[in-house]
């Protein structure tokens, strides 16, 4: 009994948030690592994208509760996701043609594409703003649990509760899906190899006969969705609020870093990785030890390793430490 | 004949006039910035005493206010101390009510009001450090100390009979100064505090700081954050993950925003606020709703208190001088004397001018104690069926 209670709490307040949590990153880190593969810069407007693109979903989310459509237990705004993908991409295809394309025609130093970057940036910050505002907005619909904790902790009659909200089930399946999509199409599709060559070797792609504007466009078209889709489940999860998303920037590039800039495998093993060290290293294990330890043993302290305000300095250390020892991150990206 | 007449008269006028002057008093509040939505409201309060005063035409043989006011921002203390310094150097103010939060009020105190002997009274800085600090007799507050609200929450979590909490703190002056304060009331009362850890607002994630909280324990989970902030991250992770089922809400959570987001989710959870009522703060609506501003405002009657408090020592000392006055300012606000209420500040002044000792009440129910700071009421609030009710003052 007292094993199961470990486990559970092990599972309800580590295992199951960083699941999610990594999910979300990991969706975020495969655009940004998509970018640096193809376009070779690293996108800082790209938590801005997320925001963007989460606050048209709501937006579409809205009209679409007020027509009275629903999916019974899921969220309205998984409906409204395809639409809201779409006046994304459309944005940043016209920030391509406006900003970067001019940027390429002069074959800008990558450094310079990342200010640009910045500078776009601050535009789509304002801009989400403008549209939808600065305040906290909850917009997840349907059933809230598949577990609740309440109802758990009756049936079981375990000491330790177990939640699991529909959110974290929904960004799992929805991320693995999206994974496996992103995978589908950049192996076995025309367009995807392409893709793959032109990020491979630019020079000899554009020699065989690859047209460079039509992968720029595809490139820009997934990470719009990959940027929405991640946006939105971090929304659905907690909450959407236009200034988290830009602190989201920095878990997510160090995630795409540590698992290897412009390698996707790398970026779902960074996020998942970034995740679980935040959770799990400033974990208080006095509860689980408490279960597992014999009568009398006891732990009197929170058995923590580091408190809980260091837990970025734990993915930032991460982070370091792979960049000393292997510089194209864990899995083989390209050198920062 | 007519003409000596006309001269004598006019001889008294211009010698009346040279006695009353017209008395600038400063406004410092955080008009731009992180509390921009509470300044308008507070400062609408404080003018309506300095109007009340000067037209009663009775402050100081006939004296009127004038208010001035400056930006302190709330968080920029450079920001706040140039806006003193010009309220008091180029403006010439005789008495602030200001500031606003706890750091940009401590330096402006030091670096500008202090050596100049300025009288501030601050509607709303609520840290307990200043208490202690040194201020010549020059500062007070209308509101209580978090110190204060330590001990108020103390009693409140006991009179639930629990005795183990968690606390966890956004991570600035006002958050710290708080859990420390209840941690310390707390613990003195016989309680135990099985953690007390801060969380940073505007996280992307709060999983690994729910977690800890819920390893260390404890039969409620006490958040001194915001409820717009990172205060209403942790509590969504820690009802959804089932860590805490009871919850205690200090000011900065208590809002509409608790109602709308979580709702029944909360019922059983309680708090306190800093708030009074009674005849003093009724009578105090009704002038600011003739007034034409919103006098539910927080912290807007303590403005008008401050504001008041200022006025009425000015007359007691028979000056507008800071040095003279600022002794008179507990005199005014506390027993013994004619109790006074908002919209009765013309019959004080008559009344000090008589020589008669008040005991200003004002919209707050005022009532000095220590250093010079409000002993202040607290609401107490408790969730049924999703709504915020009051369950008593104390």
């Amino acid at each position: 009994m007292d094993i199961l209670n470990a486990l559970v709490a092990v599972l309800n307040y580590v295992v199951i948030p960083a699941s999610s949590y990594g999910a979300q990153l990991a969706l975020g880190a495969l655009g940004v690592t998509l970018i640096y593969g193809i376009l070779r810069f690293s996108n800082f407007a790209h938590g801005d994208t997320m925001a963007f693109g989460t606050a048209f979903t709501i937006l579409f989310t809205w009209a679409f509760q007020a027509m009275g459509l629903s999916l019974g237990p899921l969220p309205t705004a998984l409906i409204a996701l395809p639409f809201g993908i779409a006046v994304t991409a459309g944005l940043v295809l016209l920030t391509d043609r406006m900003v970067y394309s001019y940027y390429r025609r002069v074959r800008a130093a990558p450094v310079i594409l990342v200010m640009v970057s910045v500078g776009v940036m601050f535009v789509m910050n304002g801009l989400t703003r403008f549209i939808i505002g600065v305040d906290e907005i909850q917009f997840a619909d349907g059933a809230r649990f598949v577990i609740s904790a309440r109802e758990f902790r009756a049936a079981t009659g375990l000491a330790e509760p177990l939640s699991l909200r529909s959110s974290q089930v929904i960004t799992l399946v929805a991320a693995a899906l999206v994974v496996w999509a992103l995978f589908w199409f950049l192996n076995r599709t025309r367009t995807g190899k392409s893709m793959r060559a032109f990020s491979d070797n630019e020079d000899l792609a554009l020699l065989s006969g690859i047209n460079p504007n039509r992968v720029v466009a595809v490139t820009w078209v997934i990470a719009a969705a990959l940027a929405t889709t991640a946006g939105v489940l971090y929304g659905l999860d907690k909450s959407f609020k236009a200034f988290n998303y830009f602190q989201l920037l920095l878990p997510i590039f160090a995630s795409a870093i540590v698992g290897g800039l412009g390698n996707p495998l790398g970026a779902i093993a960074g996020g998942f990785i970034i995740a679980f060290s935040e959770v799990g290293v400033t974990y208080a294990w006095k509860k689980v030890l408490g279960y597992l330890a014999p009568a009398g043993l006891e732990p009197e302290g929170l058995m923590q390793l580091l408190s809980t305000e260091y837990k970025f300095a734990v993915s930032f250390a991460i982070l370091i430490i792979v960049l000393l020892f292997k510089p194209t991150g864990l899995f083989k990206g390209k050198a920062v | 004949m007519k003409k000596l007449l006309l001269a004598t008269a006019a001889t008294a006028l211009v010698a009346g006039a040279a006695q009353a002057e017209e008395i600038k008093m400063g406004i410092s509040l955080g008009f731009t910035g992180p509390l921009e939505s509470m300044s308008p409201a507070m400062a609408a309060g404080a003018e309506l005493a300095m109007k009340e005063v000067s037209d009663s035409g009775k402050l100081l043989d006939g004296s009127t206010v004038t208010p001035v006011r400056a930006d302190s921002t709330c968080i920029d203390a450079a920001a706040a101390t140039a806006g003193v310094e010009r309220l008091i150097t180029s403006d010439g103010v005789k008495g602030i009510v200001g500031g606003m939060c706890s750091g940009e009020t401590t330096a402006s105190l030091q670096n500008v009001a202090m050596p100049n002997g300025i009288v501030m009274i601050s509607p709303s800085a609520t840290a307990p450090a200043l208490s202690t600090m040194e201020d010549n007799g020059l500062f007070f507050r209308t509101s209580p100390s978090d110190a204060r609200q330590g001990v108020v929450m103390t009693e409140i979590i006991m009179e639930h009979g629990i005795n183990e909490v968690a606390v966890t703190y956004t991570n600035n002056d006002y958050g710290k100064g708080l859990a420390d304060s209840f941690q310390a009331a707390f613990e003195a009362a016989g309680g135990k505090v099985t953690i007390n850890t801060a969380h940073d607002d505007g996280k992307a994630d709060y999983s690994a700081e729910v977690g800890a909280l819920a390893a260390a324990g404890g039969q409620a989970l006490v958040i001194a954050g915001y409820v717009d902030q990172g205060g209403s991250g942790i509590l969504r992770g820690a009802i959804d993950s089932g860590a805490f089922e009871t919850f205690v809400f200090p000011d900065g959570m208590v809002g509409g925003a608790l109602e709308t987001n979580f709702g029944p989710e909360l019922t059983g959870s309680f708090g306190q606020l800093p708030s009074s009522e009674g005849e003093g703060k009724d009578k105090f609506l009704e002038l600011a709703t003739a007034a034409g501003f919103d006098g539910t405002g927080v912290y807007s009657g303590e403005a008008y208190d401050a504001a008041a408090l200022i006025m009425l020592a000015m007359q007691a000392a028979g000056t507008s001088d800071p040095a003279a006055y600022k002794e008179k300012i507990m005199d005014v606000a506390n027993a013994p004397g004619e109790p006074i209420l908002p919209g009765e500040l013309g019959k004080a002044l008559e009344l000090l001018a008589a020589g008669t000792d008040i005991d200003y009440v004002g919209a707050t129910s005022v009532e000095l104690i220590g250093a010079g700071e409000s002993a202040g009421t607290f609401r107490e609030i408790e969730f049924k069926d999703g709504k915020i009710e009051t369950v008593k003052y104390r």
